[in-house]
């Protein structure tokens, strides 16, 4: 199989290539039960999702990530995070998900390899099954390289209702850790800026860290931080729930070579994408227990109370500088550009 | 990060803040007729809108924003130019990042990449000769943009090139000075000195006040790295101003603030400098000297909302000609007028403050822009749509707590 050592047209065919690639590399790559009876479609048993909960949360996203590796991690287990992080914001324990690859003609069959390996360790890391894929082949220049959508399955306990519309005033909104370091990392893992610095995305599944918290505290409102960064997310709490969501500069937690890679490019870490952080908005007598659950989690371990909500101006996020001044925080138009001066 | 600490540190502000309150008492100007400090960058404009600084100030002082954002100070025409060549064939047209969403009369370098042109962002000049280095068969360009900060390293490159003989890079130039704007505006007549004869002794504050619409600089910290302190001495001296060289974090900005006060209640006007800690009094001799070997300064250069300025722009000199783009290729070079109904002009010169601007957050936003200073990071508009500060009966009751 690996002699081909390039995918062909021919591997998107429905012949025999196809089936080399599905039963040859995909499927052992995420081999379970679910997976390998070779149907068209998943049946997953209800009795046992009805055991966990009694809604599902069912969400879908595409990664089309350049370049495909990138320091902290790869398009496979981002395509694993990304998903299984947007069911377990909603307090959903991930179950179940599909992988629908758009390969691009020419692409090195051994590092779609690597990446499927990537994928099917950060299923198992968050106790997920792959059960149901598509594969598609697409000419040279109609794709770059690999795009992968995943769709996910979870099931959510009936006492969990957090929501964008709950958050009130005196709620206390608390970041599960620093800010930015996925976006740094992939820009600076473009290579384009010809800049180097330590910086690591933070891409990993935060099931765990979410199912800690929400084991313990009633969250009103979470989120996970991904395109838009922080100020995606409070933009649209504070639109939601009517409500001024006032964040203090000086306590966002943001690490040194984040810090210096934004001074250096004028980028605004409240901006830059992560994926494998949690946001979350909490009544203020469960801000201390929030903070303590989290700082005892590996993944939490730079966990902050950033700001709180306010009644008013209502439908907009503010900044407290160090100064005491206090600024409105949109979110960038476009994408965020160098600096030139 | 240490010095970007030290000088975000809200003890030393408060300090500064103290010194300020004291220095305008002695002043006494008030709210009606307040004390303009321009700061010419806009880097300085983005630390005062994103930290709020200007809440901090008591009333009788005001910043009002300069012609240093090498962005907005592009005019319309050399958007189109810039668009004209990003569309001829076998072209790779980089630029700085800022550039690309700036309107031309009709689109913009963002549009032109969607329609097909490759049109790449880069960090540097070399970055855009590495591309010319790996793509032999196309024709790279570099839109080289922006103040004496920028030009040494478009200097460098252009060297670099000719000594690795990479002859199918070639830079469209649109680079500018900062001093011959500063003149300019001193020149106009709303804002030049009535004080002639005064500048060798010192005067007393209420004559100073009188002596036109400005009445201190806050000059360009990046710039004066390269260019040094000496270069704004005769225009202090000629206009009777105080130029303090500011640094970019909040307490550089109160700091310089503070010694262009301390000037203006001693009546002195004088080049200072705040930023000693990265501008030394004679710049960067050595990146200069590459600025003049490779360019001369332009007959004339248009800017946007200034016009034509004498001397204001630089060129390739005439042994440099090869690597001008229009040594390759033949693009109409565009003129065309800004848009009538933008007020950037008067924005760029501190006329106006960018929300009493027709368009503002109204036609013009990030998303929509008409006018070049609501497009740059560095823009004044820019800086006050993004940061919320709207007309003052828009704006929102963000009270100050400090240093009041």
């Amino acid at each position: 199989m690996n002699r081909d050592k390039v995918i062909t047209l021919a591997h998107g065919s429905g012949g025999k290539k196809m089936r080399d690639l599905i039963e040859g590399v995909i499927g052992p790559a995420f081999s379970n039960p679910n997976l390998n009876v070779h149907e068209d479609q998943a049946r997953l048993p209800l009795n046992e999702l009805l055991s966990k909960g009694d809604r599902l949360a069912f969400t879908t996203d595409s990664y089309v990530i350049t370049p495909l590796f990138f320091p902290g991690g790869d398009i496979g287990s981002l395509a694993v995070h990304g998903t299984v992080n947007d069911l377990a914001v909603s307090g959903a324990i991930p179950l179940y998900l599909s992988c629908g690859l758009v390969i691009e003609e020419g692409f090195d069959l051994i590092t779609l390899g690597r990446v499927l390996e990537k994928m099917a360790a950060a299923a198992q890391n968050c106790g997920v099954q792959v059960v149901t894929g598509d594969t598609k082949v697409v000419p040279r220049g109609a794709a770059d390289g690999l795009f992968i959508n995943t769709s996910g399955i979870g099931v959510l306990p009936s006492h969990l209702h957090p929501s964008a519309l709950a958050l009130r005033e005196g709620d206390v909104i608390i970041s599960s850790g620093t800010l930015g370091d996925h976006g740094a990392a992939v820009v600076l893992a473009r290579g384009q800026l010809d800049l180097s610095a330590a910086v690591e995305s933070d891409s990993q599944s935060i099931v765990d860290l979410v199912q800690a918290v929400i084991a313990q505290v009633p969250v009103v409102a979470m989120r996970d931080p991904t395109r838009g960064g922080l100020a995606a997310v409070l933009s649209e709490w504070a639109e939601a729930s009517r409500v001024n969501i006032s964040i203090c500069m000086p306590d966002l937690p943001i690490s040194p070579s984040v810090r210096s890679l934004c001074e250096v490019l004028g980028f605004d870490a409240v901006h830059l994408a992560n994926e494998g952080k949690v946001i979350l908005a909490v009544k203020p007598e469960h801000e201390a227990l929030t903070l303590e659950i989290l700082h005892a989690h590996p993944k939490g371990k730079s966990a902050a109370a950033i700001g709180r909500v306010r009644a008013a101006p209502s439908g907009l996020v503010t900044m407290r500088t160090g100064f005491g001044t206090e600024t409105v925080l949109t979110l960038p138009a476009g994408e965020q550009l160098p600096r030139i001066c | 990060m240490k010095y970007v600490d030290d000088f975000r540190s809200p003890d030393l502000a408060t300090g500064v803040l103290r010194e300020i309150n004291v220095l305008m008492e002695r002043i006494g100007t008030t709210a009606e007729s307040p004390i303009r400090i321009m700061e010419v960058c806009g880097g300085h404009t983005h630390t005062i809108s994103k930290f709020g600084l200007d809440s901090l100030l008591p009333p009788g002082v005001q910043f009002v924003h300069g012609p240093g954002c090498p962005v907005c100070v592009l005019p319309t025409g050399a958007i189109d130019t810039a668009i004209a060549v990003a569309e001829q064939p076998n072209i790779i047209f980089t630029t700085f990042g800022d550039v690309m969403r700036v309107p031309g009369s009709e689109s913009s370098l963002a549009v032109a990449k969607a329609r097909g042109a490759d049109v790449r962002v880069v960090y540097a000049p070399s970055d855009a000769l590495a591309i010319a280095q790996q793509n032999p068969q196309k024709r790279v360009v570099f839109f080289a943009i922006g103040f004496e900060t920028t030009a040494p390293a478009t200097a460098l490159t252009v060297l670099q090139a000719e000594k690795e003989n990479v002859a199918n890079f070639s830079i469209l130039c649109h680079h500018v000075l900062v001093i011959p704007p500063l003149r300019a505006l001193l020149e106009d007549s709303k804002m030049c000195a009535t004080a002639e004869g005064l500048s060798t002794h010192s005067i007393n504050v209420q004559e100073s006040l009188k002596m036109g619409r400005l009445h201190g600089f806050l000059a360009p910290g990046h710039v004066s790295m390269v260019i040094g302190t000496k270069p704004y001495e005769p225009l202090a001296q000629t206009y009777h101003k105080p130029f303090v060289v500011a640094g970019f974090e909040p307490v550089d900005i109160l700091m310089s603030l503070v010694m262009v006060l301390r000037q203006i209640a001693n009546g002195r006007a004088e080049v200072e400098n705040q930023y000693n800690r990265v501008v030394r009094p004679d710049g960067n001799p050595a990146a200069m000297r590459a600025v003049l070997r490779v360019f001369t300064p332009t007959a004339n250069r248009e800017w946007r909302g200034i016009g034509n300025l004498p001397e204001s722009g630089l060129a390739l000199r005439p042994e440099y000609q090869q690597w001008d783009v229009f040594a390759h290729l033949t693009v109409p070079q565009r003129e065309a007028a800004d848009p009538k109904i933008c007020q950037c002009g008067q924005v760029l010169r501190g006329e106006v403050e960018p929300w009493e601007c027709k368009v503002f957050a109204t036609a013009c936003t990030p998303e929509t822009p008409i006018g070049a200073c609501m497009v740059s990071s560095e823009g004044a508009c820019a800086a006050y749509y993004n940061y919320g500060r709207l007309a003052p009966n828009k704006r929102l009751p963000l009270a100050p707590t400090m240093g009041r």
